[in-house]
């Protein structure tokens, strides 16, 4: 178990060295830099702020650098919020962002897994059918549709909910759902598809023959087997839901680092938008690697073998 | 000559009765051939013009009288035209953008699966390596990079889209290249490139369209994020994204410019995904 993490681990630097150095290239290739401003700065002023970043260095010394500061935890500064390092300004919008993924992927699964449920049981029932049918809308309908349309009925029609900022729970509220509805839908087919075929199982049949309440034969044989390929999509998820978070976050004006990703690309702030990308990358590959870790764990048919 | 044999029941006609069949995916190809035809036919549905401005009608709802059926943008230009042409846009985006991804999806995973061995192991990983990146940022990226052309959201779209359709296929071509016909190709002398191109790739034929037909609307919808972004296609060329966008900040005086668009963009793409489980069911009737 352990050197499989280990091995697993190993795997995961090549991957985040890639993601660094192609997001490090490539925003640099871009047009303009950081001190573009509407009016010109004298030349020599502008050579001295790059010199001061260190932006005449070669490219690839920079990099080296750059690099070097990511092993000691250092994210640089910031280009456009002077005074603020990457790593401040990450940190300030770290646990609101976390509050909004968390929630959210709490209840996509929750939800999406008693819905899936529920339609795999009555399968074919008109709740069934409802169910999926609301589940493929859930898929389709973009977040960015989703979020202005709940801001205008629960926040302007009906005045129930704030539809911006960030001074308390209620704020959470609309985000959370917007970020979750896409996840429920995808999460509760996948429980269905795999609930029916555990359902048909031996093991299932067995446990209702020798006179198990239903309630214990999905409590104790359908339920666990059911939720493992929910499980491995939580890796997929948790990639879903922070590029959901860019769009949302903007939406209603919410302080977290998603936001900062498309300003600070559309801003030149390059070492701001490496941070993000940095970030984000490293949550994915942990968090693919811990579903992965679980997953062995969990399923009686791979644990044995590790 | 053999006229009067009783005709076989071939796997695309028993799956076309099957297709047929199925209520949602067919009620799916009309809505959706409604849509596409209505695009086509902008012109003929409407006599204004895409960036035609009416002074008097700012953010005007829905009326008949003077023929603006879905009402006027805050600029005062026709509503029902916008989204007519953001259909366009985003359709043909959604459709080249697959094109692209088909392209070289199929050629990586046909050529990792034939080959084999070592090659298809470092193909593969290259691959795995590829899922773990956050691709939406690298397309957001590209376009601040290099401009928003809509030719590059084309390529940048269709070249984030291929890692599953390599995967489905290598996965295919490994159980095909196993078969008869295929050493029997071998046997002949015909060349690997010619085998894969002959007898792989046509017999991949069935996942290979109901994978694509699920890409489109997923490509659809990630041309409508960036625009929604305002990093996609720009003025005065709108996709839904676009016209989203524009609707989602005057939501609270004016919501059918959100409604609209983003019901044409729903109508869409939940029509595709019936279409594309559609054919699968009827592709494959036991993966039900």
């Amino acid at each position: 178990m352990l050197t499989y993490a280990l091995r697993r681990l190993a795997g995961a630097v090549p991957t985040f060295f890639i993601i660094v150095a192609a997001s490090f290239f490539l925003i640099r290739l871009a047009p303009g830099g950081p001190f573009d401003q509407a009016r010109r700065l004298p030349p020599a002023i502008e050579a001295n702020l790059r010199r001061a970043y260190h932006l005449d260095d070669p490219l690839l010394l920079q990099f080296a650098r750059y690099a070097g500061g990511l092993l000691r935890g250092d994210f640089g500064p910031s280009f456009k919020y002077h005074d603020f390092t990457v790593t401040e300004l990450i940190w300030g919008g770290l646990p609101v962002s976390l509050t909004l993924g968390v929630g959210a992927m709490t209840i996509a699964v929750i939800a999406g897994g008693w819905i899936g449920l529920a339609a795999a049981l009555h399968r074919n029932s008109r709740l069934d059918h409802f169910a999926m049918g609301a589940a493929m809308t859930g898929i389709v309908v973009p977040s960015f549709v989703v979020a202005p349309l709940l801001s205008l009925v629960f926040g302007i029609y009906l005045g129930l909910l704030p539809v911006g900022g960030w001074h308390g729970w209620t704020n959470a509220v609309l985000p959370i759902v917007t970020l979750s509805l896409p996840q429920i839908a995808i999460i509760a087919r996948l429980t269905r598809a795999s609930a029916i075929e555990v359902l048909g199982s031996p093991f299932v049949r067995t446990a209702r023959a020798k006179g198990l309440p239903e309630r214990l034969v999905m409590m104790r044989h359908v339920l666990k087997p059911a939720l493992l390929p929910v499980l491995s999509y939580l890796g997929p998820a948790t990639a879903g839901i922070l590029t959901g978070s860019v769009v949302v976050e903007q939406i209603f004006g919410i302080p977290g680092v998603g936001r900062y990703f498309v300003q600070g690309s559309l801003n030149r702030d390059y070492t701001l938008v490496m941070g993000v990308v940095v970030l984000y990358a490293s949550l994915i590959i942990l968090f693919n690697l811990a579903v992965d870790l679980l997953y062995r764990v969990l399923d009686p048919k791979l644990g044995r073998a590790a | 000559m053999a006229a009067a044999a009783p005709r076989g029941r071939s796997l695309w006609r028993d799956a076309l009765r099957r297709f047929a069949g199925n209520r949602a995916a067919i009620a799916s190809v009309g809505v959706l051939a409604t849509i596409a035809l209505a695009a086509l036919a902008v012109p003929l549905l409407s006599p204004h013009g895409r960036d035609t401005i009416f002074w008097d009608l700012m953010a005007a709802p829905p009326e008949l009288a003077g023929w603006h059926p879905f009402g006027t943008d805050t600029n005062g230009r026709d509503l029902f035209v916008r989204t007519l042409h953001g259909a366009r846009i985003s359709l043909m985006v959604g459709i080249v953008a697959t094109l692209v991804s088909l392209a070289i999806g199929v050629t990586y995973g046909a050529v990792s699966g034939y080959l084999g061995g070592r090659v298809d192991a470092l193909m593969m990983r290259l691959v795995d390596i590829l899922y773990a990146l956050p691709f939406l940022f690298f397309v957001i990226l590209l376009m601040v990079v290099f401009g928003r052309s809509i030719l590059l959201i084309f390529v940048a779209l269709g070249a984030v889209e291929w890692l599953d359709m390599a995967r489905i296929v290598r996965g295919q071509t490994l159980s095909l290249k196993q078969r008869e016909f295929v050493e029997a190709a071998r046997a002949l002398g015909v060349p690997s490139l010619a085998i894969v191109r002959r007898h792989i790739v046509p017999n991949l034929l069935g996942p290979v369209v109901v994978y694509a037909t699920l890409t489109v609307p997923r490509i659809i919808m990630f041309e409508s994020f960036l625009s929604f972004l305002g990093l996609g296609v720009q003025e005065p060329m709108a996709s839904w994204g676009v016209l989203i966008s524009e609707g989602a900040r005057s939501i609270d005086t004016a919501p059918w410019l959100l409604l609209f668009p983003g019901g044409c963009l729903a109508a869409t793409l939940l029509s595709l995904n019936f279409i594309g489980d559609g054919i699968r069911d009827a592709l494959d009737p036991h993966d039900r």
